[in-house]
C-alpha cells in the first residue's frame, strides 16, 4: 500500500492532461505567454537606444556649427528633428519629452574657436531616464576632439594641438546625478496600478460566475451600469491608497523631488486607474474562471511592463513595438507621472499623453458594457 | 389580459443543436402551488430561467404577472423571487449581510426592520452573524428562501429547493410554502420528491423538454388510466425480473417489501399475471396507481408517444 504504484501515478497524470486540454484558454496562454516574452525580450528590447530626438538652438549659423551638428548625428545616437528652434521652444520640447537633447550653439562660436578661446557648447539632456541617455551622453562628450578635425586644416590645424578646440558642457536636467530611483519610483506607481487594478476587477466579476452567485445577481433587478460602477469604485479607492503610499515613499524613502502639482497627479491617476479597471472588467466578461482571468491579466501586463518604457528605454524599441506601446495606457501614464513629479509639468504639458489614456478608457468601457450579459444565454 | 400569473405559449430553447425546452405552454393560477416535475436534464431549470428573464427563449411568448417575458424582464424580476438550484448567495458574507445586500438591490425601504423580520420569520435571528458558507444544507435553504421573499414578491420560482435537505427541514419548508400561498403568493416549484409533488395543488410533468402531463394529481392519475397490482411475498427480486418480461406489464417497481406492477393495457396485464396469482406464497391485491407509478411509467418512456398525442 505504501509502495509507489505506477498505476496510481498514471491515473493522476492522465487526469491532469485531460483537464489541461479541456481548458483551452489556459492551454493557449501557457503557449502564448512564453511566445510573447520571447518576442518582446528578443526583438523589442534594446538598452542602447540610438537616434534619440534632439533639437538645435543656433545662435550663429557658421560652417563650424553645421559640421558640428552633422558630426553629432553621425555618432548615431542623436537625430535632429526639424530645423533649429528658439530657446523657449527647445525648453518646452524637452519638458514635454518631445526631444531628449537640446544642443545650443553659442554666439561667436566660430570666431572664438579660431581665436583659440575654446568656446563652450551647451548640450541639455532630459536625464529622467539615465539608462536611455547614458551612451548618447558619452558619445557626445567624445566629440570635442574629433568633430572639427576636417574643418581645422591648414593654418587652423594648430588649434587642434593643444587640446580640444571647444568644450562640450553637458547640462543634465531633472535628474542631474543620474539617480535611477528618480525614474523608477514614479514609474512604479503606474506599474503597480496596472497589475493590481486589472487583476482585481477581472477576478471580481469572474468570481461571481465561478461561484454561481451571478445567477442570483442577474435574477434581481440590477442594471449592468450599477454592477460595473459598484464593482469598480472600491478598487479606485484601493488604487488611490497605492498612489498615496508610493508618493510618500518616493518623497521620504527615495528622496525623489516632487516638483509638480499633486492634485493634477490625482486627476491623471483616477483616469488611468479607471482605464485599467475597464480592461479588467472586459476580461472578466470573457473569462469563465478565475485562473483564466488571471492569465488574461498577465497577458495584458507583460507588454505594458516591457513596452511602456518602464523597464527599458522606449526610444530604443523598434517602430512596431513603439506603436503597441503608444496604445497602452501605462506608456502615457509613465510620461505623465515623471513629467509631473520630476519636471513640474502642468496640464498643458501632460495633455498630449492624457487624451490617449482617456480614449483608451472610453473604448475599454464601451467594450465591457457590450460584452456584459444580463442573461445567462 | 388573463388572470393567470404565468401564461406562456410555445416556449422553446436550444443550446447548440440540442433542443432543451420544446414548445412548452403553461398557465399558472394565482395563489396556487404548482409542482414542476421531470427527470434530470428535462429542462425544468431552463424553463424557470426563461420565465424570470435569465434566458431569452428562442421561440414562444407570453407573460408573467402580466408583463411580457421578452420585453419586460425588469418588471418581472422586481416582483418575482427566484431561488436557484445551486446556492447562489455569498458564502463569504454573513446571513444578515446577505439579506441586507438583497434588500438594497431591490431598493427596499425600512431595510433593517425588514431584515429583522425575515430573520425572525425563518428562525435565523440567532445565527445572523454566521457566514453563509458555514451553514448546513437546510439552513442555507432557509436563507435562500428568506432572500427571495424579502421584497414581497407575487410569484416564487423555486428550483429544487429541498434537494439534499433532511425530512424535518423539508416539512418545515413546505409548511412555509403553504403559508405563503395562503397569503396569495403563487409558487412554481421544481422537485424530484413524490411526497412534495403530492403537496402541490397542481403538477406539471416535463420530459425531454416537452410538457407531457399537467393537472391535479387526481386528474393526472385518472387520465393515465394505469392498471396497478401490488404483490407481497418472498424473493421479490426474482419475481420482479420475471414479471418485467411479461406482455402487458409496463413497469415493475419495488417499494420496500411490496412490488407495484403496472400496465396501461389492463386486459393484457391481468392475463399475464394470472398464473402468478395462483401461487400460494404471493399475496396479490388490486391497487390504485400512485403518482410515482405514473412517473416511473412516464420516465421509462414507454408511454411518451401516446401521452403526447393525448395532450
Ligand atoms: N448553459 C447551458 N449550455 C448548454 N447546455 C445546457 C445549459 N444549461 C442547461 N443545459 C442542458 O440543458 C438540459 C436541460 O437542463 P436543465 O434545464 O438544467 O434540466 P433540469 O433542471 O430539468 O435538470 C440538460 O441536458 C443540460 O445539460
Ligand atoms: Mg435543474
Amino acid at each position: 500500500m505504501t509502495l509507489f504504484s505506477f498505476s496510481r501515478f498514471w491515473a493522476i497524470l492522465v487526469k491532469e492532461f485531460i483537464q489541461m486540454r479541456r481548458d483551452r484558454l489556459t492551454f493557449g496562454m501557457m503557449m502564448g505567454v512564453p511566445l510573447l516574452q520571447l518576442l518582446l525580450f528578443g526583438y523589442a528590447i534594446n538598452t542602447d537606444p540610438k537616434h534619440l530626438p534632439a533639437v538645435a538652438v543656433v545662435a550663429e549659423n557658421s560652417a563650424f556649427a553645421r559640421s558640428l551638428l552633422r558630426a553629432m548625428e553621425n555618432t548615431g545616437y542623436i537625430r535632429f528633428i526639424g530645423a533649429p528652434v528658439s530657446e523657449a521652444t527647445a525648453d518646452l520640447m524637452i519638458r514635454r519629452g518631445e526631444v531628449q537633447f537640446a544642443v545650443h550653439i553659442p554666439p561667436h562660436f566660430a570666431e572664438d574657436i579660431v581665436r583659440g578661446k575654446q568656446p563652450a557648447l551647451l548640450v541639455e539632456a532630459d536625464a529622467t531616464d539615465p539608462v536611455a541617455t547614458g551612451n548618447a551622453v558619452a558619445a557626445l562628450q567624445g566629440l570635442d576632439t574629433m568633430a572639427l578635425i576636417h574643418d581645422l586644416k591648414g593654418p587652423l590645424a594648430d588649434l587642434q594641438k593643444d587640446g580640444a578646440p571647444f568644450e562640450v558642457r553637458l547640462h543634465k536636467r531633472y535628474n542631474a546625478e543620474g539617480i535611477t530611483q528618480y525614474n523608477i519610483v514614479p514609474g512604479l506607481m503606474g506599474v503597480v496600478l496596472t497589475m493590481t487594478m486589472v487583476m482585481m476587477t477581472s477576478l471580481a466579476v469572474t468570481r461571481e460566475r465561478e461561484r454561481g452567485t451571478m445567477e442570483n445577481l442577474l435574477a434581481m433587478p440590477v442594471l449592468p451600469m450599477e454592477v460595473m460602477l459598484g464593482k469598480i469604485l472600491p478598487y479606485i479607492v484601493v488604487g488611490y491608497v497605492q498612489v498615496a503610499i508610493i508618493v510618500v515613499a518616493a518623497r521620504y524613502l527615495f528622496m525623489v523631488p516632487l516638483m509638480g502639482s499633486l492634485p493634477l497627479l490625482s486627476l491623471a491617476a483616477i483616469i488611468f486607474i479607471a482605464a485599467n479597471l475597464a480592461v479588467g472588467f472586459t476580461f472578466s466578461t470573457m473569462a469563465t474562471n478565475q485562473l483564466q482571468a488571471m492569465q488574461m491579466s498577465v497577458f495584458f501586463f507583460l507588454p505594458s511592463l516591457l513596452l511602456s518604457g518602464f523597464m527599458f528605454p522606449f526610444r530604443g524599441m523598434p517602430v512596431w513595438a513603439q506603436v503597441i506601446g503608444e496604445v497602452l495606457p501605462l506608456t502615457h501614464f509613465l510620461r505623465i507621472v515623471r513629467g509631473i513629479l520630476l519636471k513640474g509639468n502642468g496640464w498643458a504639458d501632460i495633455w498630449p499623453d492624457m487624451w490617449p489614456v482617456i480614449t483608451f478608457l472610453l473604448l475599454a468601457a464601451a467594450l465591457a458594457m457590450i460584452r456584459y450579459r444580463r442573461t445567462l444565454d | 389580459m388573463s388572470d393567470a400569473v404565468i401564461d406562456v405559449q410555445g416556449l422553446t430553447k436550444s443550446f447548440g443543436d440540442k433542443r432543451v425546452v420544446d414548445d412548452v405552454s403553461l398557465r399558472v393560477g394565482k395563489g396556487q402551488i404548482y409542482g414542476f416535475l421531470g427527470p434530470n436534464g428535462s429542462g425544468k431549470t431552463t424553463t424557470l430561467r426563461m420565465l424570470c428573464g435569465l434566458l431569452t427563449p428562442d421561440a414562444g411568448s407570453g407573460s408573467c404577472l402580466g408583463y411580457d417575458i421578452r420585453r419586460q424582464a425588469a418588471e418581472i424580476k422586481r416582483r418575482t423571487g427566484y431561488m436557484t438550484q445551486r446556492f447562489s448567495l455569498y458564502e463569504d458574507l454573513t446571513i444578515r449581510e446577505n439579506l441586507s445586500f438583497v434588500a438594497r438591490l431591490y431598493a427596499l425601504d425600512r431595510l433593517n426592520a425588514r431584515v429583522d423580520a425575515a430573520l425572525e420569520q425563518l428562525g435565523l435571528t440567532s445565527r445572523q452573524k454566521q457566514l453563509a458558507g458555514q451553514l448546513s444544507g437546510g439552513w442555507k435553504q432557509r436563507l435562500a428562501l428568506a432572500a427571495c421573499i424579502l421584497h414581497e414578491p407575487e410569484l416564487l420560482l423555486l428550483d429544487e429547493p429541498t434537494a439534499g435537505v433532511d425530512p424535518k427541514a423539508r416539512r418545515d419548508f413546505w409548511d412555509q410554502i403553504h403559508a405563503l400561498a395562503g397569503a396569495g403568493l403563487t409558487v412554481l416549484v421544481s422537485t424530484h420528491y413524490m411526497d412534495e409533488a403530492e403537496r402541490c395543488h397542481e403538477i406539471l410533468y416535463i420530459a425531454y423538454g416537452r410538457l407531457i402531463a399537467k393537472g391535479t394529481i387526481k386528474d393526472v392519475i385518472a387520465t393515465h388510466n394505469l392498471a396497478t397490482w401490488s404483490v407481497e411475498g418472498p424473493n421479490l427480486h426474482l419475481l420482479s425480473r420475471e414479471l418485467q418480461q411479461l406482455p402487458g406489464v409496463d413497469t415493475v417497481a419495488a417499494f420496500g417489501t411490496i412490488l407495484h406492477v403496472c400496465g396501461h393495457d389492463e386486459a393484457s396485464l391481468e392475463k399475464s399475471i394470472a398464473p402468478y396469482r395462483q401461487r400460494p406464497e404471493l399475496h396479490w391485491e388490486r391497487s390504485s396507481p400512485s403518482l410515482e407509478d405514473i412517473f416511473i411509467q412516464l420516465m421509462s418512456g414507454l408511454d411518451t408517444n401516446g401521452l403526447a398525442a393525448k395532450r
